[in-house]
């Protein structure tokens, strides 16, 4: 009996090198159809718990399914057909620098359909303005901005329509009008294509302006979890931190270091 | 105790030797796996021919001019050469065969795949290290397509496709600056020039050795800049130190290889 | 870059392959002769061969008639056994003679064939009767050295009045 989540993700544990975990004890629960926030601080094992959504790290402990499907018991043929279903957006865009936009759009049409030519130029034009950025087909990726490769991105990862977006920060390195931009896309896209998305970001106005639900790693566990509006008022001292942006807290300003006097060597040899 | 330091330092640098060999070792066996694989699910690319062909574009067709001038060059010093220690036991008739089997045999397959190397193997490494470190690799693994299918094993083909007729154009190119040097150069007679040669040079022998050997190199020069490429760390560094990596060891693979192909095929007349 | 051009070009590259290829095998080896001759085989025993190699040329008159095609020990009588391809245009009498010979000084070893006065022609898998080795160079040095001794020892034994 499946359940109609989207991802449920229970009890899970994960490490690079055995000695330090990165992720532990994780439980979450998307629902389908909302835009889901993880967010934290850098390097706090939210884009390990991206690509373990997507099937490229193998969970050590708990169970993961990704629209209904054990993904760490699945083969490589059974991961590649799980991703014909979800749509990822990198960082920084990562398209195909050899290829034009137009190409890079249609590529998982043609990698993966057999649609002739016709229907598969007319289906990228229809991705390309939904993006606004139809009259770039021609364009090479390297001609083109920061914000405008990662819309391009975006269209080729809603080619084939999936029904899990996942997007690993979107907002990174961005002008304020490209922000807005890509904030209000990725909204629009997953209510009117009727997806479920995955926002890992550390930007918290762009974040909770667009999503539904909220959970905050740090240290590898889940600290925190809510709707925009009830972190925002949230008590807890790490979630006040974060979102207040207050340079010290339960995270330290100081990485940890012995005291400060046996560290200047001029009281050192006066003490 | 300055002999216990010493035999301390002395153990210290066995081990690291030791750990060195086994990474090697270690390294070359995921090469090897990786060689498999790749040769699998080469399918995709012969069914999509236009890819290989592409491919070849790049590897083959842009290194033309570097192969031609270079073959060029390198009959026409030859024939000087040659000329210089032939004449002295008067058999400077004999120049168009020296040259011609030389080339052939040898300096055909030999240096088209260094300058190869250098010059394909190189920029395959740095492509696909580019393509890893941008995550256009991830990307495309995140679509369901295997990188391996439809980035990998193209340029692998294009590269063995084109190493024997780059080699061939070698040849062919470096007897023609030997033909101009030697005949309208020093002087040597025209016909016993082509006729010795012709005498001298066989085909099963000669001419086939010699593609068979530039194949053989093109597997190995093409295996080493995809797998180095793929395998490279997604940095800075990590993509030059490939690519560095790529034209020294796919150097030395092809004198090694010569010495064995050499070996093999030219062990003289009498031999069996 | 175009779709087209690239094609344009790698076909251009493979056709310039081949064609190298070719120039090779006609104006560079040997490809335009005897690979489609029909042959056929004889076979002589030499005492020694010199440096006679598989592929040498068999010559009778100075034209190349046929190529070397084997080279055996015979266990039996200790002499080696030459097999010949010749040119099935040309036909020989059964007593041709085959000599070894040098090109030039130091050059490559060939056959020579001598033709004989018999009337009936040789056919595939006769043997010949009449043969010379090669001259072995070091046997040659050490005969001159030999008699220019045996001369002048003559000489000091006249000139001694024995």
């Amino acid at each position: 009996m499946s359940s109609p989540n989207i991802v449920e993700i229970e009890d899970l544990s994960f490490s690079y090198v055995a000695a330090r975990p990165v992720l532990h004890g994780v439980s979450l629960r998307i629902e389908p159809g909302s835009v889901v926030g993880i967010m934290g601080q850098s390097g706090c094992g939210k884009t390990t718990l991206l690509r373990i959504i997507a099937g490229w790290l193998r969970a050590e402990a708990g169970s993961t399914r990704v629209l209904g499907q054990a993904v760490g018991e699945l083969d490589g043929d059974g991961i590649f057909a799980l991703r014909r279903k979800m749509g990822m957006l990198f960082q920084f865009g990562a398209l195909f620098t050899d290829m034009t936009v137009f190409d890079n759009v249609a590529f998982q049409m043609r990698e993966h359909t057999d649609l002739p030519e016709g229907l598969i130029a007319d289906l990228v034009v229809m991705k390309l303005e939904a993006v606004g950025l139809r009259g770039a087909a021609n364009l090479m990726p390297s001609e083109l901005s920061g914000g405008m490769a990662r819309r391009v991105a975006l269209a080729r990862a809603i080619a084939l329509d999936p029904r899990l977006m996942l997007y690993d920060e979107p907002f990174t390195g961005l002008d304020p009008i490209s922000l807005g931009v890509i904030a209000r896309l990725i909204r629009r896209l997953n209510d009117s294509l009727g997806q479920t998305s995955i926002v890992v970001s550390h930007d918290v106005e762009e974040c909770f302006a667009i999503v539904d639900y909220v959970y905050f790693v740090s240290g590898g566990r889940i600290v925190a979890r809510g709707t925009p509006a009830e972190l925002r008022g949230s008590g807890e001292p790490f979630v006040r931190q974060f979102v207040r942006g207050e340079p010290d807290g339960p995270i330290p300003f100081h990485y940890p270091a012995p005291g400060y006097q046996a560290d200047l060597a001029v009281a050192a040899s006066h003490g | 105790m300055a002999e216990r330091a010493l035999l301390a330092g002395l153990l210290q640098g066995l081990e690291r030797l030791g750990r060195g060999a086994s990474a090697k070792i270690w390294r070359l066996g995921f090469a090897a796996r990786f060689f498999g694989y790749m040769l699998l699910h080469s399918g995709t690319a012969f069914r999509r021919f236009g890819l290989i062909v592409r491919e070849i574009y790049f590897i083959g067709v842009l290194s033309l001019i570097i192969i031609l001038v270079s073959g060029l060059f390198v009959g026409m010093v030859l024939a000087l050469q040659g000329y210089e220690t032939l004449q002295r036991y008067a058999a400077s008739e004999a120049l168009g065969v020296l040259v011609a089997l030389s080339l052939v045999r040898e300096l055909g397959p030999v240096v088209a795949g260094l300058l190869f190397a250098s010059r394909a193997g190189s920029a395959i490494t740095a492509e696909i290290g580019l393509m890893k470190a941008t995550e256009q690799i991830a990307a495309m693994e995140m679509m369901a397509v295997d990188p391996i299918a439809r980035v990998v094993a193209p340029r692998f083909w294009a590269g063995v496709i084109s190493m024997p007729l780059l080699a061939v154009l070698f040849s062919a190119m470096g007897i023609f600056g030997g033909y101009l040097v030697g005949v309208h150069l020093i002087g040597v007679d025209e016909g016993a020039f082509w006729s010795q040669m012709q005498a001298a040079v066989d085909v099963r022998e000669d001419i086939l050795n010699g593609v068979i050997k530039s194949v053989v190199f093109g597997v190995a020069v093409s295996w080493i800049a995809v797998f180095e490429g793929y395998d490279a760390p997604p940095t800075a560094e990590g993509v030059s130190g490939a690519t560095t990596r790529t034209v020294v060891t796919s150097s030395l693979a092809i004198l090694a290889l010569d010495f064995v192909l050499t070996a093999l095929m030219f062990t003289g007349g009498n031999a069996r | 870059m175009k779709r087209s051009t690239i094609d344009l070009w790698v076909g251009a590259f493979v056709a310039a392959g081949f064609a190298g290829l070719l120039f090779l095998a006609l104006k560079v080896g040997n490809l335009a002769s005897f690979s489609t001759a029909q042959t056929y085989q004889v076979q002589a025993k030499f005492a020694n061969i010199g440096g006679l190699k598989v592929r040498a040329p068999i010559k009778s008159a100075g034209v190349v008639v046929g190529r070397v095609s084997e080279v055996r020990f015979d266990n039996e009588s200790y002499e080696a056994i030459v097999t010949f391809n010749i040119d099935a245009h040309y036909r020989f009498p059964r007593d041709t003679s085959a000599k070894i010979l040098t090109s030039g000084l130091l050059g490559e070893q060939y056959v020579g064939l001598e033709a004989g006065g018999d009337g009936v022609m040789l056919k595939s898998g006769d043997r010949l009767r009449l043969t010379q080795s090669a001259v072995v160079l070091e046997n040659l040095i050490s005969q001159f050295l030999f008699s220019k001794a045996a001369e002048g020892k003559d000489s000091k034994d006249s000139k001694d009045g024995k």
